[in-house]
């Protein structure tokens, strides 16, 4: 199999606000490959560095040290993002725009043609279940259904690797579900699917591998079952005691 | 090409979104109306001086919308973090940039043919005459020169993060360009040295605004400018905008983008 996202002895250091001439270290050598077809969680408590990571994927913070590269591509080349979907933590979307005027945008960014968008905005708006208020301008929708307008967004290229930094962030418990639900469905679509989250159950169900980072070092990845056998009850527990968190 | 346009779309959707816009649009074009249906007894001195008030009005809007619009692009993309979602696609920075430029462009160039649309309707209805290659030509100089004016501001919104600063800050230069600048070389002389040396290089560094100001042949009905002219000026002021677009992409592509 091929690694369809790989860093390298990734290094990413930002200057200090606080103190001018030092630097705050934000992830050490990080080594991380994805292989296609893969759902691949990205575990680590806040500050981690887990959006740094995914910030350095997709060329908005330079690597300090290493390399990160995309379908073989660095990071660094725009056409390394033709075959990704990201969706941010929090929606930052063009909130004057509509759901389909958005997906519109986007899809002329990506070169589509008329037929092609029409197609698939209809297809994706179904998906996410966005039809009826496709015409309503993004500033008017709830926090579950810009999510949603975002996972939409991530999935116009029909996109060979998705990108997700937290995707149930904020959402209740029937969002979650839709938003597991459609990455079921794209992995079951032969997508790759990397993504960050807090929430450990979601993440035992859904991935195939994991990986948890702590302080901007990788601790421990794998099968999630490999991670949580033998000693641990769950993942959690194997989380906690990788982060070294004292388990009572 | 479809980057860019797309990038265009979506600058000129937002303004046309954007309420604070049609302040400056209708107020500009009922100045412009209540002035132009006076009739002053038909004193033809009169009429050029509303004209040519009609005509500054139509100066100031468009070089207000140039910089207030040009000046809030790429902060509020960073300030409403949608440049993050923008820049997770295939487009790189240099084209986010050129977009912007162009949908502001192009909207300010929408905003100029409406202004002069009231313009000649209303002076054409007191005159009977309809000067339609002059006012291309005004059309065009000044579409030309607010080109300079935008990528300035964009230059400017580069470096200065709060887009209420990049505005002053531009509107102020730019009244300096176009008020003091035609005379730089006047005042130089009366410098001592080394003051004379800088006023001269600011006088042949700064674009020359004043160039694309045909105003007064539009209102004392003079000859129009021979079109090997305008396409100097045309090639100037492209030179000019390249210039302020070039620097404003090496400051972006610097520029630090953390949303961690």
């Amino acid at each position: 199999m091929s690694a369809i996202l790989k860093t390298d002895q990734l290094r990413v250091e930002f200057a200090s606000r606080e103190f001018r001439g030092t630097t705050t270290t934000a992830l050490v050598g990080l080594n991380l490959e994805v292989q296609a077809g893969e759902v691949y969680g990205f575990l680590g408590p806040n500050g981690a560095g887990k959006t740094t990571t995914i910030n350095a994927l997709l060329g908005f913070v330079p690597p300090t040290s290493g390399t990160a590269h995309l379908f073989g591509i660095d990071v660094r080349q725009p056409i390394a993002r033709q075959r990704i979907g990201y969706l941010p933590e929090l929606t930052y979307y063009y909130k004057f725009l509509t759901a389909e005027e958005l997906l519109r945008f986007y899809a002329r960014i990506f070169g589509l043609s008329r037929a092609e968008s029409d197609r698939r905005i209809e297809k994706l708006l179904k998906l996410v279940e966005l039809e009826p208020v496709r015409n309503r301008p993004i500033k008017s929708y709830s926090k579950g259904m810009q999510q949603r307008v975002g996972l939409a967004q991530a999935l116009i290229n029909d996109p060979d690797l998705l990108i997700l930094d937290e995707p149930t962030s904020g959402l209740d418990p029937l969002g979650r579900m839709k938003v597991r639900e459609i990455i079921r469905r794209l992995k079951d679509e032969g997508k790759t699917v990397f993504f960050s989250s807090h929430e450990l159950g979601e993440v035992e169900t859904v991935c195939d591998r994991v990986a948890i980072i702590h302080r901007g070092e990788l601790k421990a990845s794998g099968r999630v079952a490999d991670i949580v056998q033998p000693r641990h009850q769950n993942l959690e527990h194997a989380f906690l005691e990788t982060i070294g968190y004292p388990i009572p | 090409m479809k980057t860019l346009f797309a990038l265009a779309r979506l600058t000129l959707t937002e303004l046309y979104r954007r309420k604070d816009f049609y302040v400056l649009f209708i107020l500009t074009a009922v100045v412009t109306l209540a002035a132009g249906s006076v009739n002053f007894f038909n004193d033809e001195k009169i009429i050029r001086y509303v004209k040519d008030l009609c005509l500054l009005l139509i100066w100031i809007s468009t070089l207000l919308i140039s910089v207030v619009t040009a000046a809030r692009q790429i902060p509020a993309e960073c300030e409403a973090r949608t440049i993050f979602s923008l820049l997770a696609k295939p487009v790189t920075r240099g084209q986010v940039l050129l977009g912007k430029f162009l949908g502001c462009w192009l909207a300010v160039g929408l905003a100029l043919l409406m202004f002069y649309a009231f313009f000649a309707i209303v002076t054409g209805s007191h005159e009977h005459r309809w000067p339609l290659g002059g006012y291309l030509q005004a059309i065009w100089l000044q579409w030309v020169m607010l080109g300079i004016v935008i990528a300035m501001s964009l230059l400017g919104s580069i470096h200065f993060a709060a887009p209420s600063s990049t505005s002053t800050i531009c509107f102020v230069l730019v009244a300096g360009i176009v008020v003091v600048g035609p005379h730089l070389n006047t005042i130089a002389l009366q410098q001592p040295q080394p003051l004379q040396t800088i006023a001269y290089t600011v006088y042949f560094l700064i674009p020359h605004l004043e160039w694309f100001d045909v105003r007064d042949r539009l209102v004392y009905g003079w000859a129009s400018p021979a079109w090997q002219d305008i396409a100097l000026a045309s090639v100037y002021g492209a030179a000019y905008a390249g210039v302020f677009l070039l620097l404003a992409w090496l400051g972006f592509r610097r520029k630090s983008l953390n949303p961690g």
